[in-house]
């Protein structure tokens, strides 16, 4: 009795199987992973959200390799172990031919090995620890990573704000924050700037007096602060405080309401580098921030952008592949020259995007497009 | 080099050293009358931020911004950092005055945890860290090499009038010379008449609100507040009533104005010296000078 159910169980597997293989001839299977729930779950939304308008993209303008694609989308929780328990069900049981995802990096990297493994590849959205693609050659990612933000905001403040003499602080107990004074540091040098003052600061600390004090003595033109928008907004009051006219350049650290709400006027005509700005007035953001409001009744956010873009630049290289092989992929995915929404993208041998970021001024109490830096 | 001990950094010393001067003050005052060294002192400095910062949202609506206004939130401040200070005594130090000195000592640690978690839980306080209004127009002077701005000057003022009004206490009024003679001898004061708990209650009403001035200062010049805010300068406090000689009142006020200039020069010469320069002086002091600069010699400490 018992093992005639065990049979009549694993006929039924079988043809269920078999099934899915026949239906997996007639479309583009991919898997998307994002945290709909837990700690980053907004992150998730606005990720999904992005996944979902290009995938119907795609298929209204016919499909892929003449298929229509189907997107399996499951949920990582912003956690690693689920993340890896959802990148093996996207591959072993969905059968997904290469999957887009995930948010947060360390989530990433638990999916990385597995999707390196069946060779499946993969294409991380907003992940930007430097780690995530190094894990193997199938691991592509749609953002860039943290120190080229630093080489941006070094040429932006060279090349437009013309300034010669830059002084840099950060918190020596963060990588993010070192990494791009590091990398500014040594864009701004290679420029033929002089960076006169590279002080850190503990973390948590309120008095940023002493650092600035000595910084200031050497007559930045602008301060270049790594910081976290909390932590900007303190440096940037002190700085006035001291007598500092010049601008303040940072990162994507600094984006948040916050910023303004403690800094006040002291951060007034002060700049940071960012994915995409949805004031951009490229054709393109445009075209994307109408239709994302017209969907989903919201304002898109950089995860949204950097969710939409990496499903497109996957579909794209499956597309160009003309096959839908993992390697063959891969190597399309390497050769990609792709216009998105936030910029023109290739890929350099680590598989990081080289691709253009904005630069973002607040104005009047507002964050305001400035310009767009190609590296 | 040359600007580790320009006239900036000392300005900037000077005006860290206020601070900590009124943080000083409460732990050298109740460790003087009590033997407890209060480590909930710093989380007074917390509570009278955020008593600050609840005064300025609620008298915004019918008070005009300045000089009348940041003195209504001066004494909220200093009234909210005393309260606790009263109850925290009332409730966990009263109970525990007869018993061996460790376990007030551990429960000032428990006290001060108790008070950094109910604020970062209390939902409309919360545990991330939120700016801090500016009471007042800010002005800049330039005096000689430095900039120095109206908020340095008022965080000196009121520091100075503060320890003024404290000297005089402590030297000219009946409660002052309560409080000395509680703290050369609890038991021979009790036998003159004097009501102990009393004097004890007092002293750290006027340390707790010393340490809520000291949040104000704080909030107006460093614009974060945060439930764990008080940790670091209450602990760098400490060591500078410690380096001035614990018990002793003029000695806490030159040892938290040491503090803040070395640390801000230490800052100057190398950032990551700046933060554990005070640890150095806590070591340096313990080995060659336990007593402290202005401290008697005693017999035995914690």
């Amino acid at each position: 009795m018992k093992s005639s159910l065990v049979s009549a169980f694993v006929a039924v597997a079988l043809a269920g199987s078999f099934l899915a293989c026949d239906k997996g001839a007639k479309e583009i299977k991919i898997g998307g992973v994002g945290p709909l729930t837990g700690e980053a779950a907004t992150f998730g939304a606005s990720t999904k959200n992005g996944y979902d308008m290009a995938v119907a993209e795609w298929n209204a303008k016919g499909g892929v390799l003449g298929k229509q694609v189907k997107m399996t989308f499951a949920d990582d929780k912003g956690d690693p172990a689920e993340g890896a328990t959802v990148f093996t069900k996207l591959i072993e049981q969905d059968k997904s031919i290469a999957v887009v995802g995930t948010v947060m990096s360390k989530v990433s990297l638990a999916g990385a090995p597995i999707c390196q493994n069946a060779k499946i590849p993969m294409i991380a959205t907003s992940s930007t620890n430097p780690k995530v693609t190094l894990v193997g050659d199938y691991i592509f990612r749609a953002c860039f990573i943290d120190p080229f933000q630093g080489t941006v905001g070094a040429k932006f403040a060279f090349d437009d704000l013309k300034a010669k003499k830059a002084a840099c602080l950060f918190d020596v107990g963060n990588d993010y924050t070192k990494g791009l004074s590091e990398f500014f540091k040594a864009k701004f040098t290679a420029l033929g700037g002089q960076v006169v003052g590279y002080e850190g600061h503990a973390t948590g600390t309120t008095d940023f007096k002493a650092q600035l004090t000595k910084v200031l003595a050497a007559g930045p033109d602008i301060l270049y602060v790594s910081d976290y928008y909390n932590d900007v907004a303190l440096i940037a009051k002190q700085a006035r405080e001291l007598g500092f006219k010049g601008p303040l350049v940072g990162g994507d650290g600094w984006d948040s309401p916050k910023l303004m709400e403690v800094g006040g006027s002291a951060v007034e005509g002060c700049f940071f580098t960012n994915h995409y700005s949805q004031d951009d007035t490229a054709p393109m953001v445009q075209a994307f921030v109408k239709s994302y409001k017209t969907k989903y009744g919201a304002d898109p956010d950089a995860l949204a952008a950097l969710g939409y873009d990496a499903t497109n630049i996957m579909l794209d290289a499956i597309q160009r592949a003309g096959d839908t092989d993992g390697a063959k992929i891969k190597d399309a995915l390497q050769k990609t020259d792709l216009k998105t929404v936030t910029g023109q993208v290739k890929f350099d041998g680590d598989r990081n995007p080289v691709k253009s970021a904005v630069i973002i001024e607040i104005k009047g109490g507002k964050l305001v497009f400035k310009t767009t830096v190609n590296p | 080099m040359g600007s580790i001990f320009s006239f900036q950094q000392i300005v900037n010393g000077l005006q860290l050293g206020a601070i900590y001067a009124l943080i000083a003050l409460g732990y050298t005052m109740v460790y003087g009358i009590v033997r407890l060294i209060n480590f909930a002192h710093g989380d007074f400095f917390m509570v009278g931020a955020y008593a600050a910062y609840g005064a300025f949202y609620l008298f915004n609506f019918f008070l005009p911004q300045g000089g009348g206004m940041a003195f209504v939130v001066l004494i909220l401040a200093m009234l909210g950092g005393g309260a606790v200070a009263l109850l925290s005594n009332q409730f966990a130090y009263k109970p525990l005055r007869y018993k061996p000195r460790l376990s007030s000592l551990v429960t000032a640690i428990g006290v001060s945890m108790l008070l950094e978690y109910l604020f970062s839980a209390t939902p409309f306080i919360g545990p991330s860290p939120r700016g801090f209004p500016e009471l007042m127009k800010k002005h800049m002077f330039t005096i000689g090499s430095a900039q120095v701005s109206n908020y340095v000057m008022i965080d000196l003022l009121v520091a100075a009038v503060l320890m003024i009004g404290l000297t005089l206490l402590i030297q000219k009024t009946p409660m002052g010379k309560a409080m000395r003679a509680v703290s050369q001898d609890k038991d021979a004061a009790k036998l003159m008449g004097i009501d102990v708990e009393k004097v004890i209650s007092f002293t750290f009403l006027i340390g707790g609100s010393f340490a809520g001035a000291a949040g104000l200062l704080a909030g107006l010049t460093y614009p974060r507040i945060g439930p764990y805010m008080g940790i670091l300068p209450g602990l760098k406090a400490f060591i500078a009533a410690v380096l001035g000689g614990i018990g002793n009142v003029p000695g806490a006020v030159l040892g938290a104005f040491i503090m803040g200039i070395a640390e801000t020069c230490a800052t100057a010469y190398n950032s990551l010296l700046g933060e554990g320069i005070a640890f150095v002086i806590l070591i340096v002091v313990l080995l060659l000078r336990p007593n402290g600069i202005l401290g008697e010699k005693t017999a035995d400490k914690i």
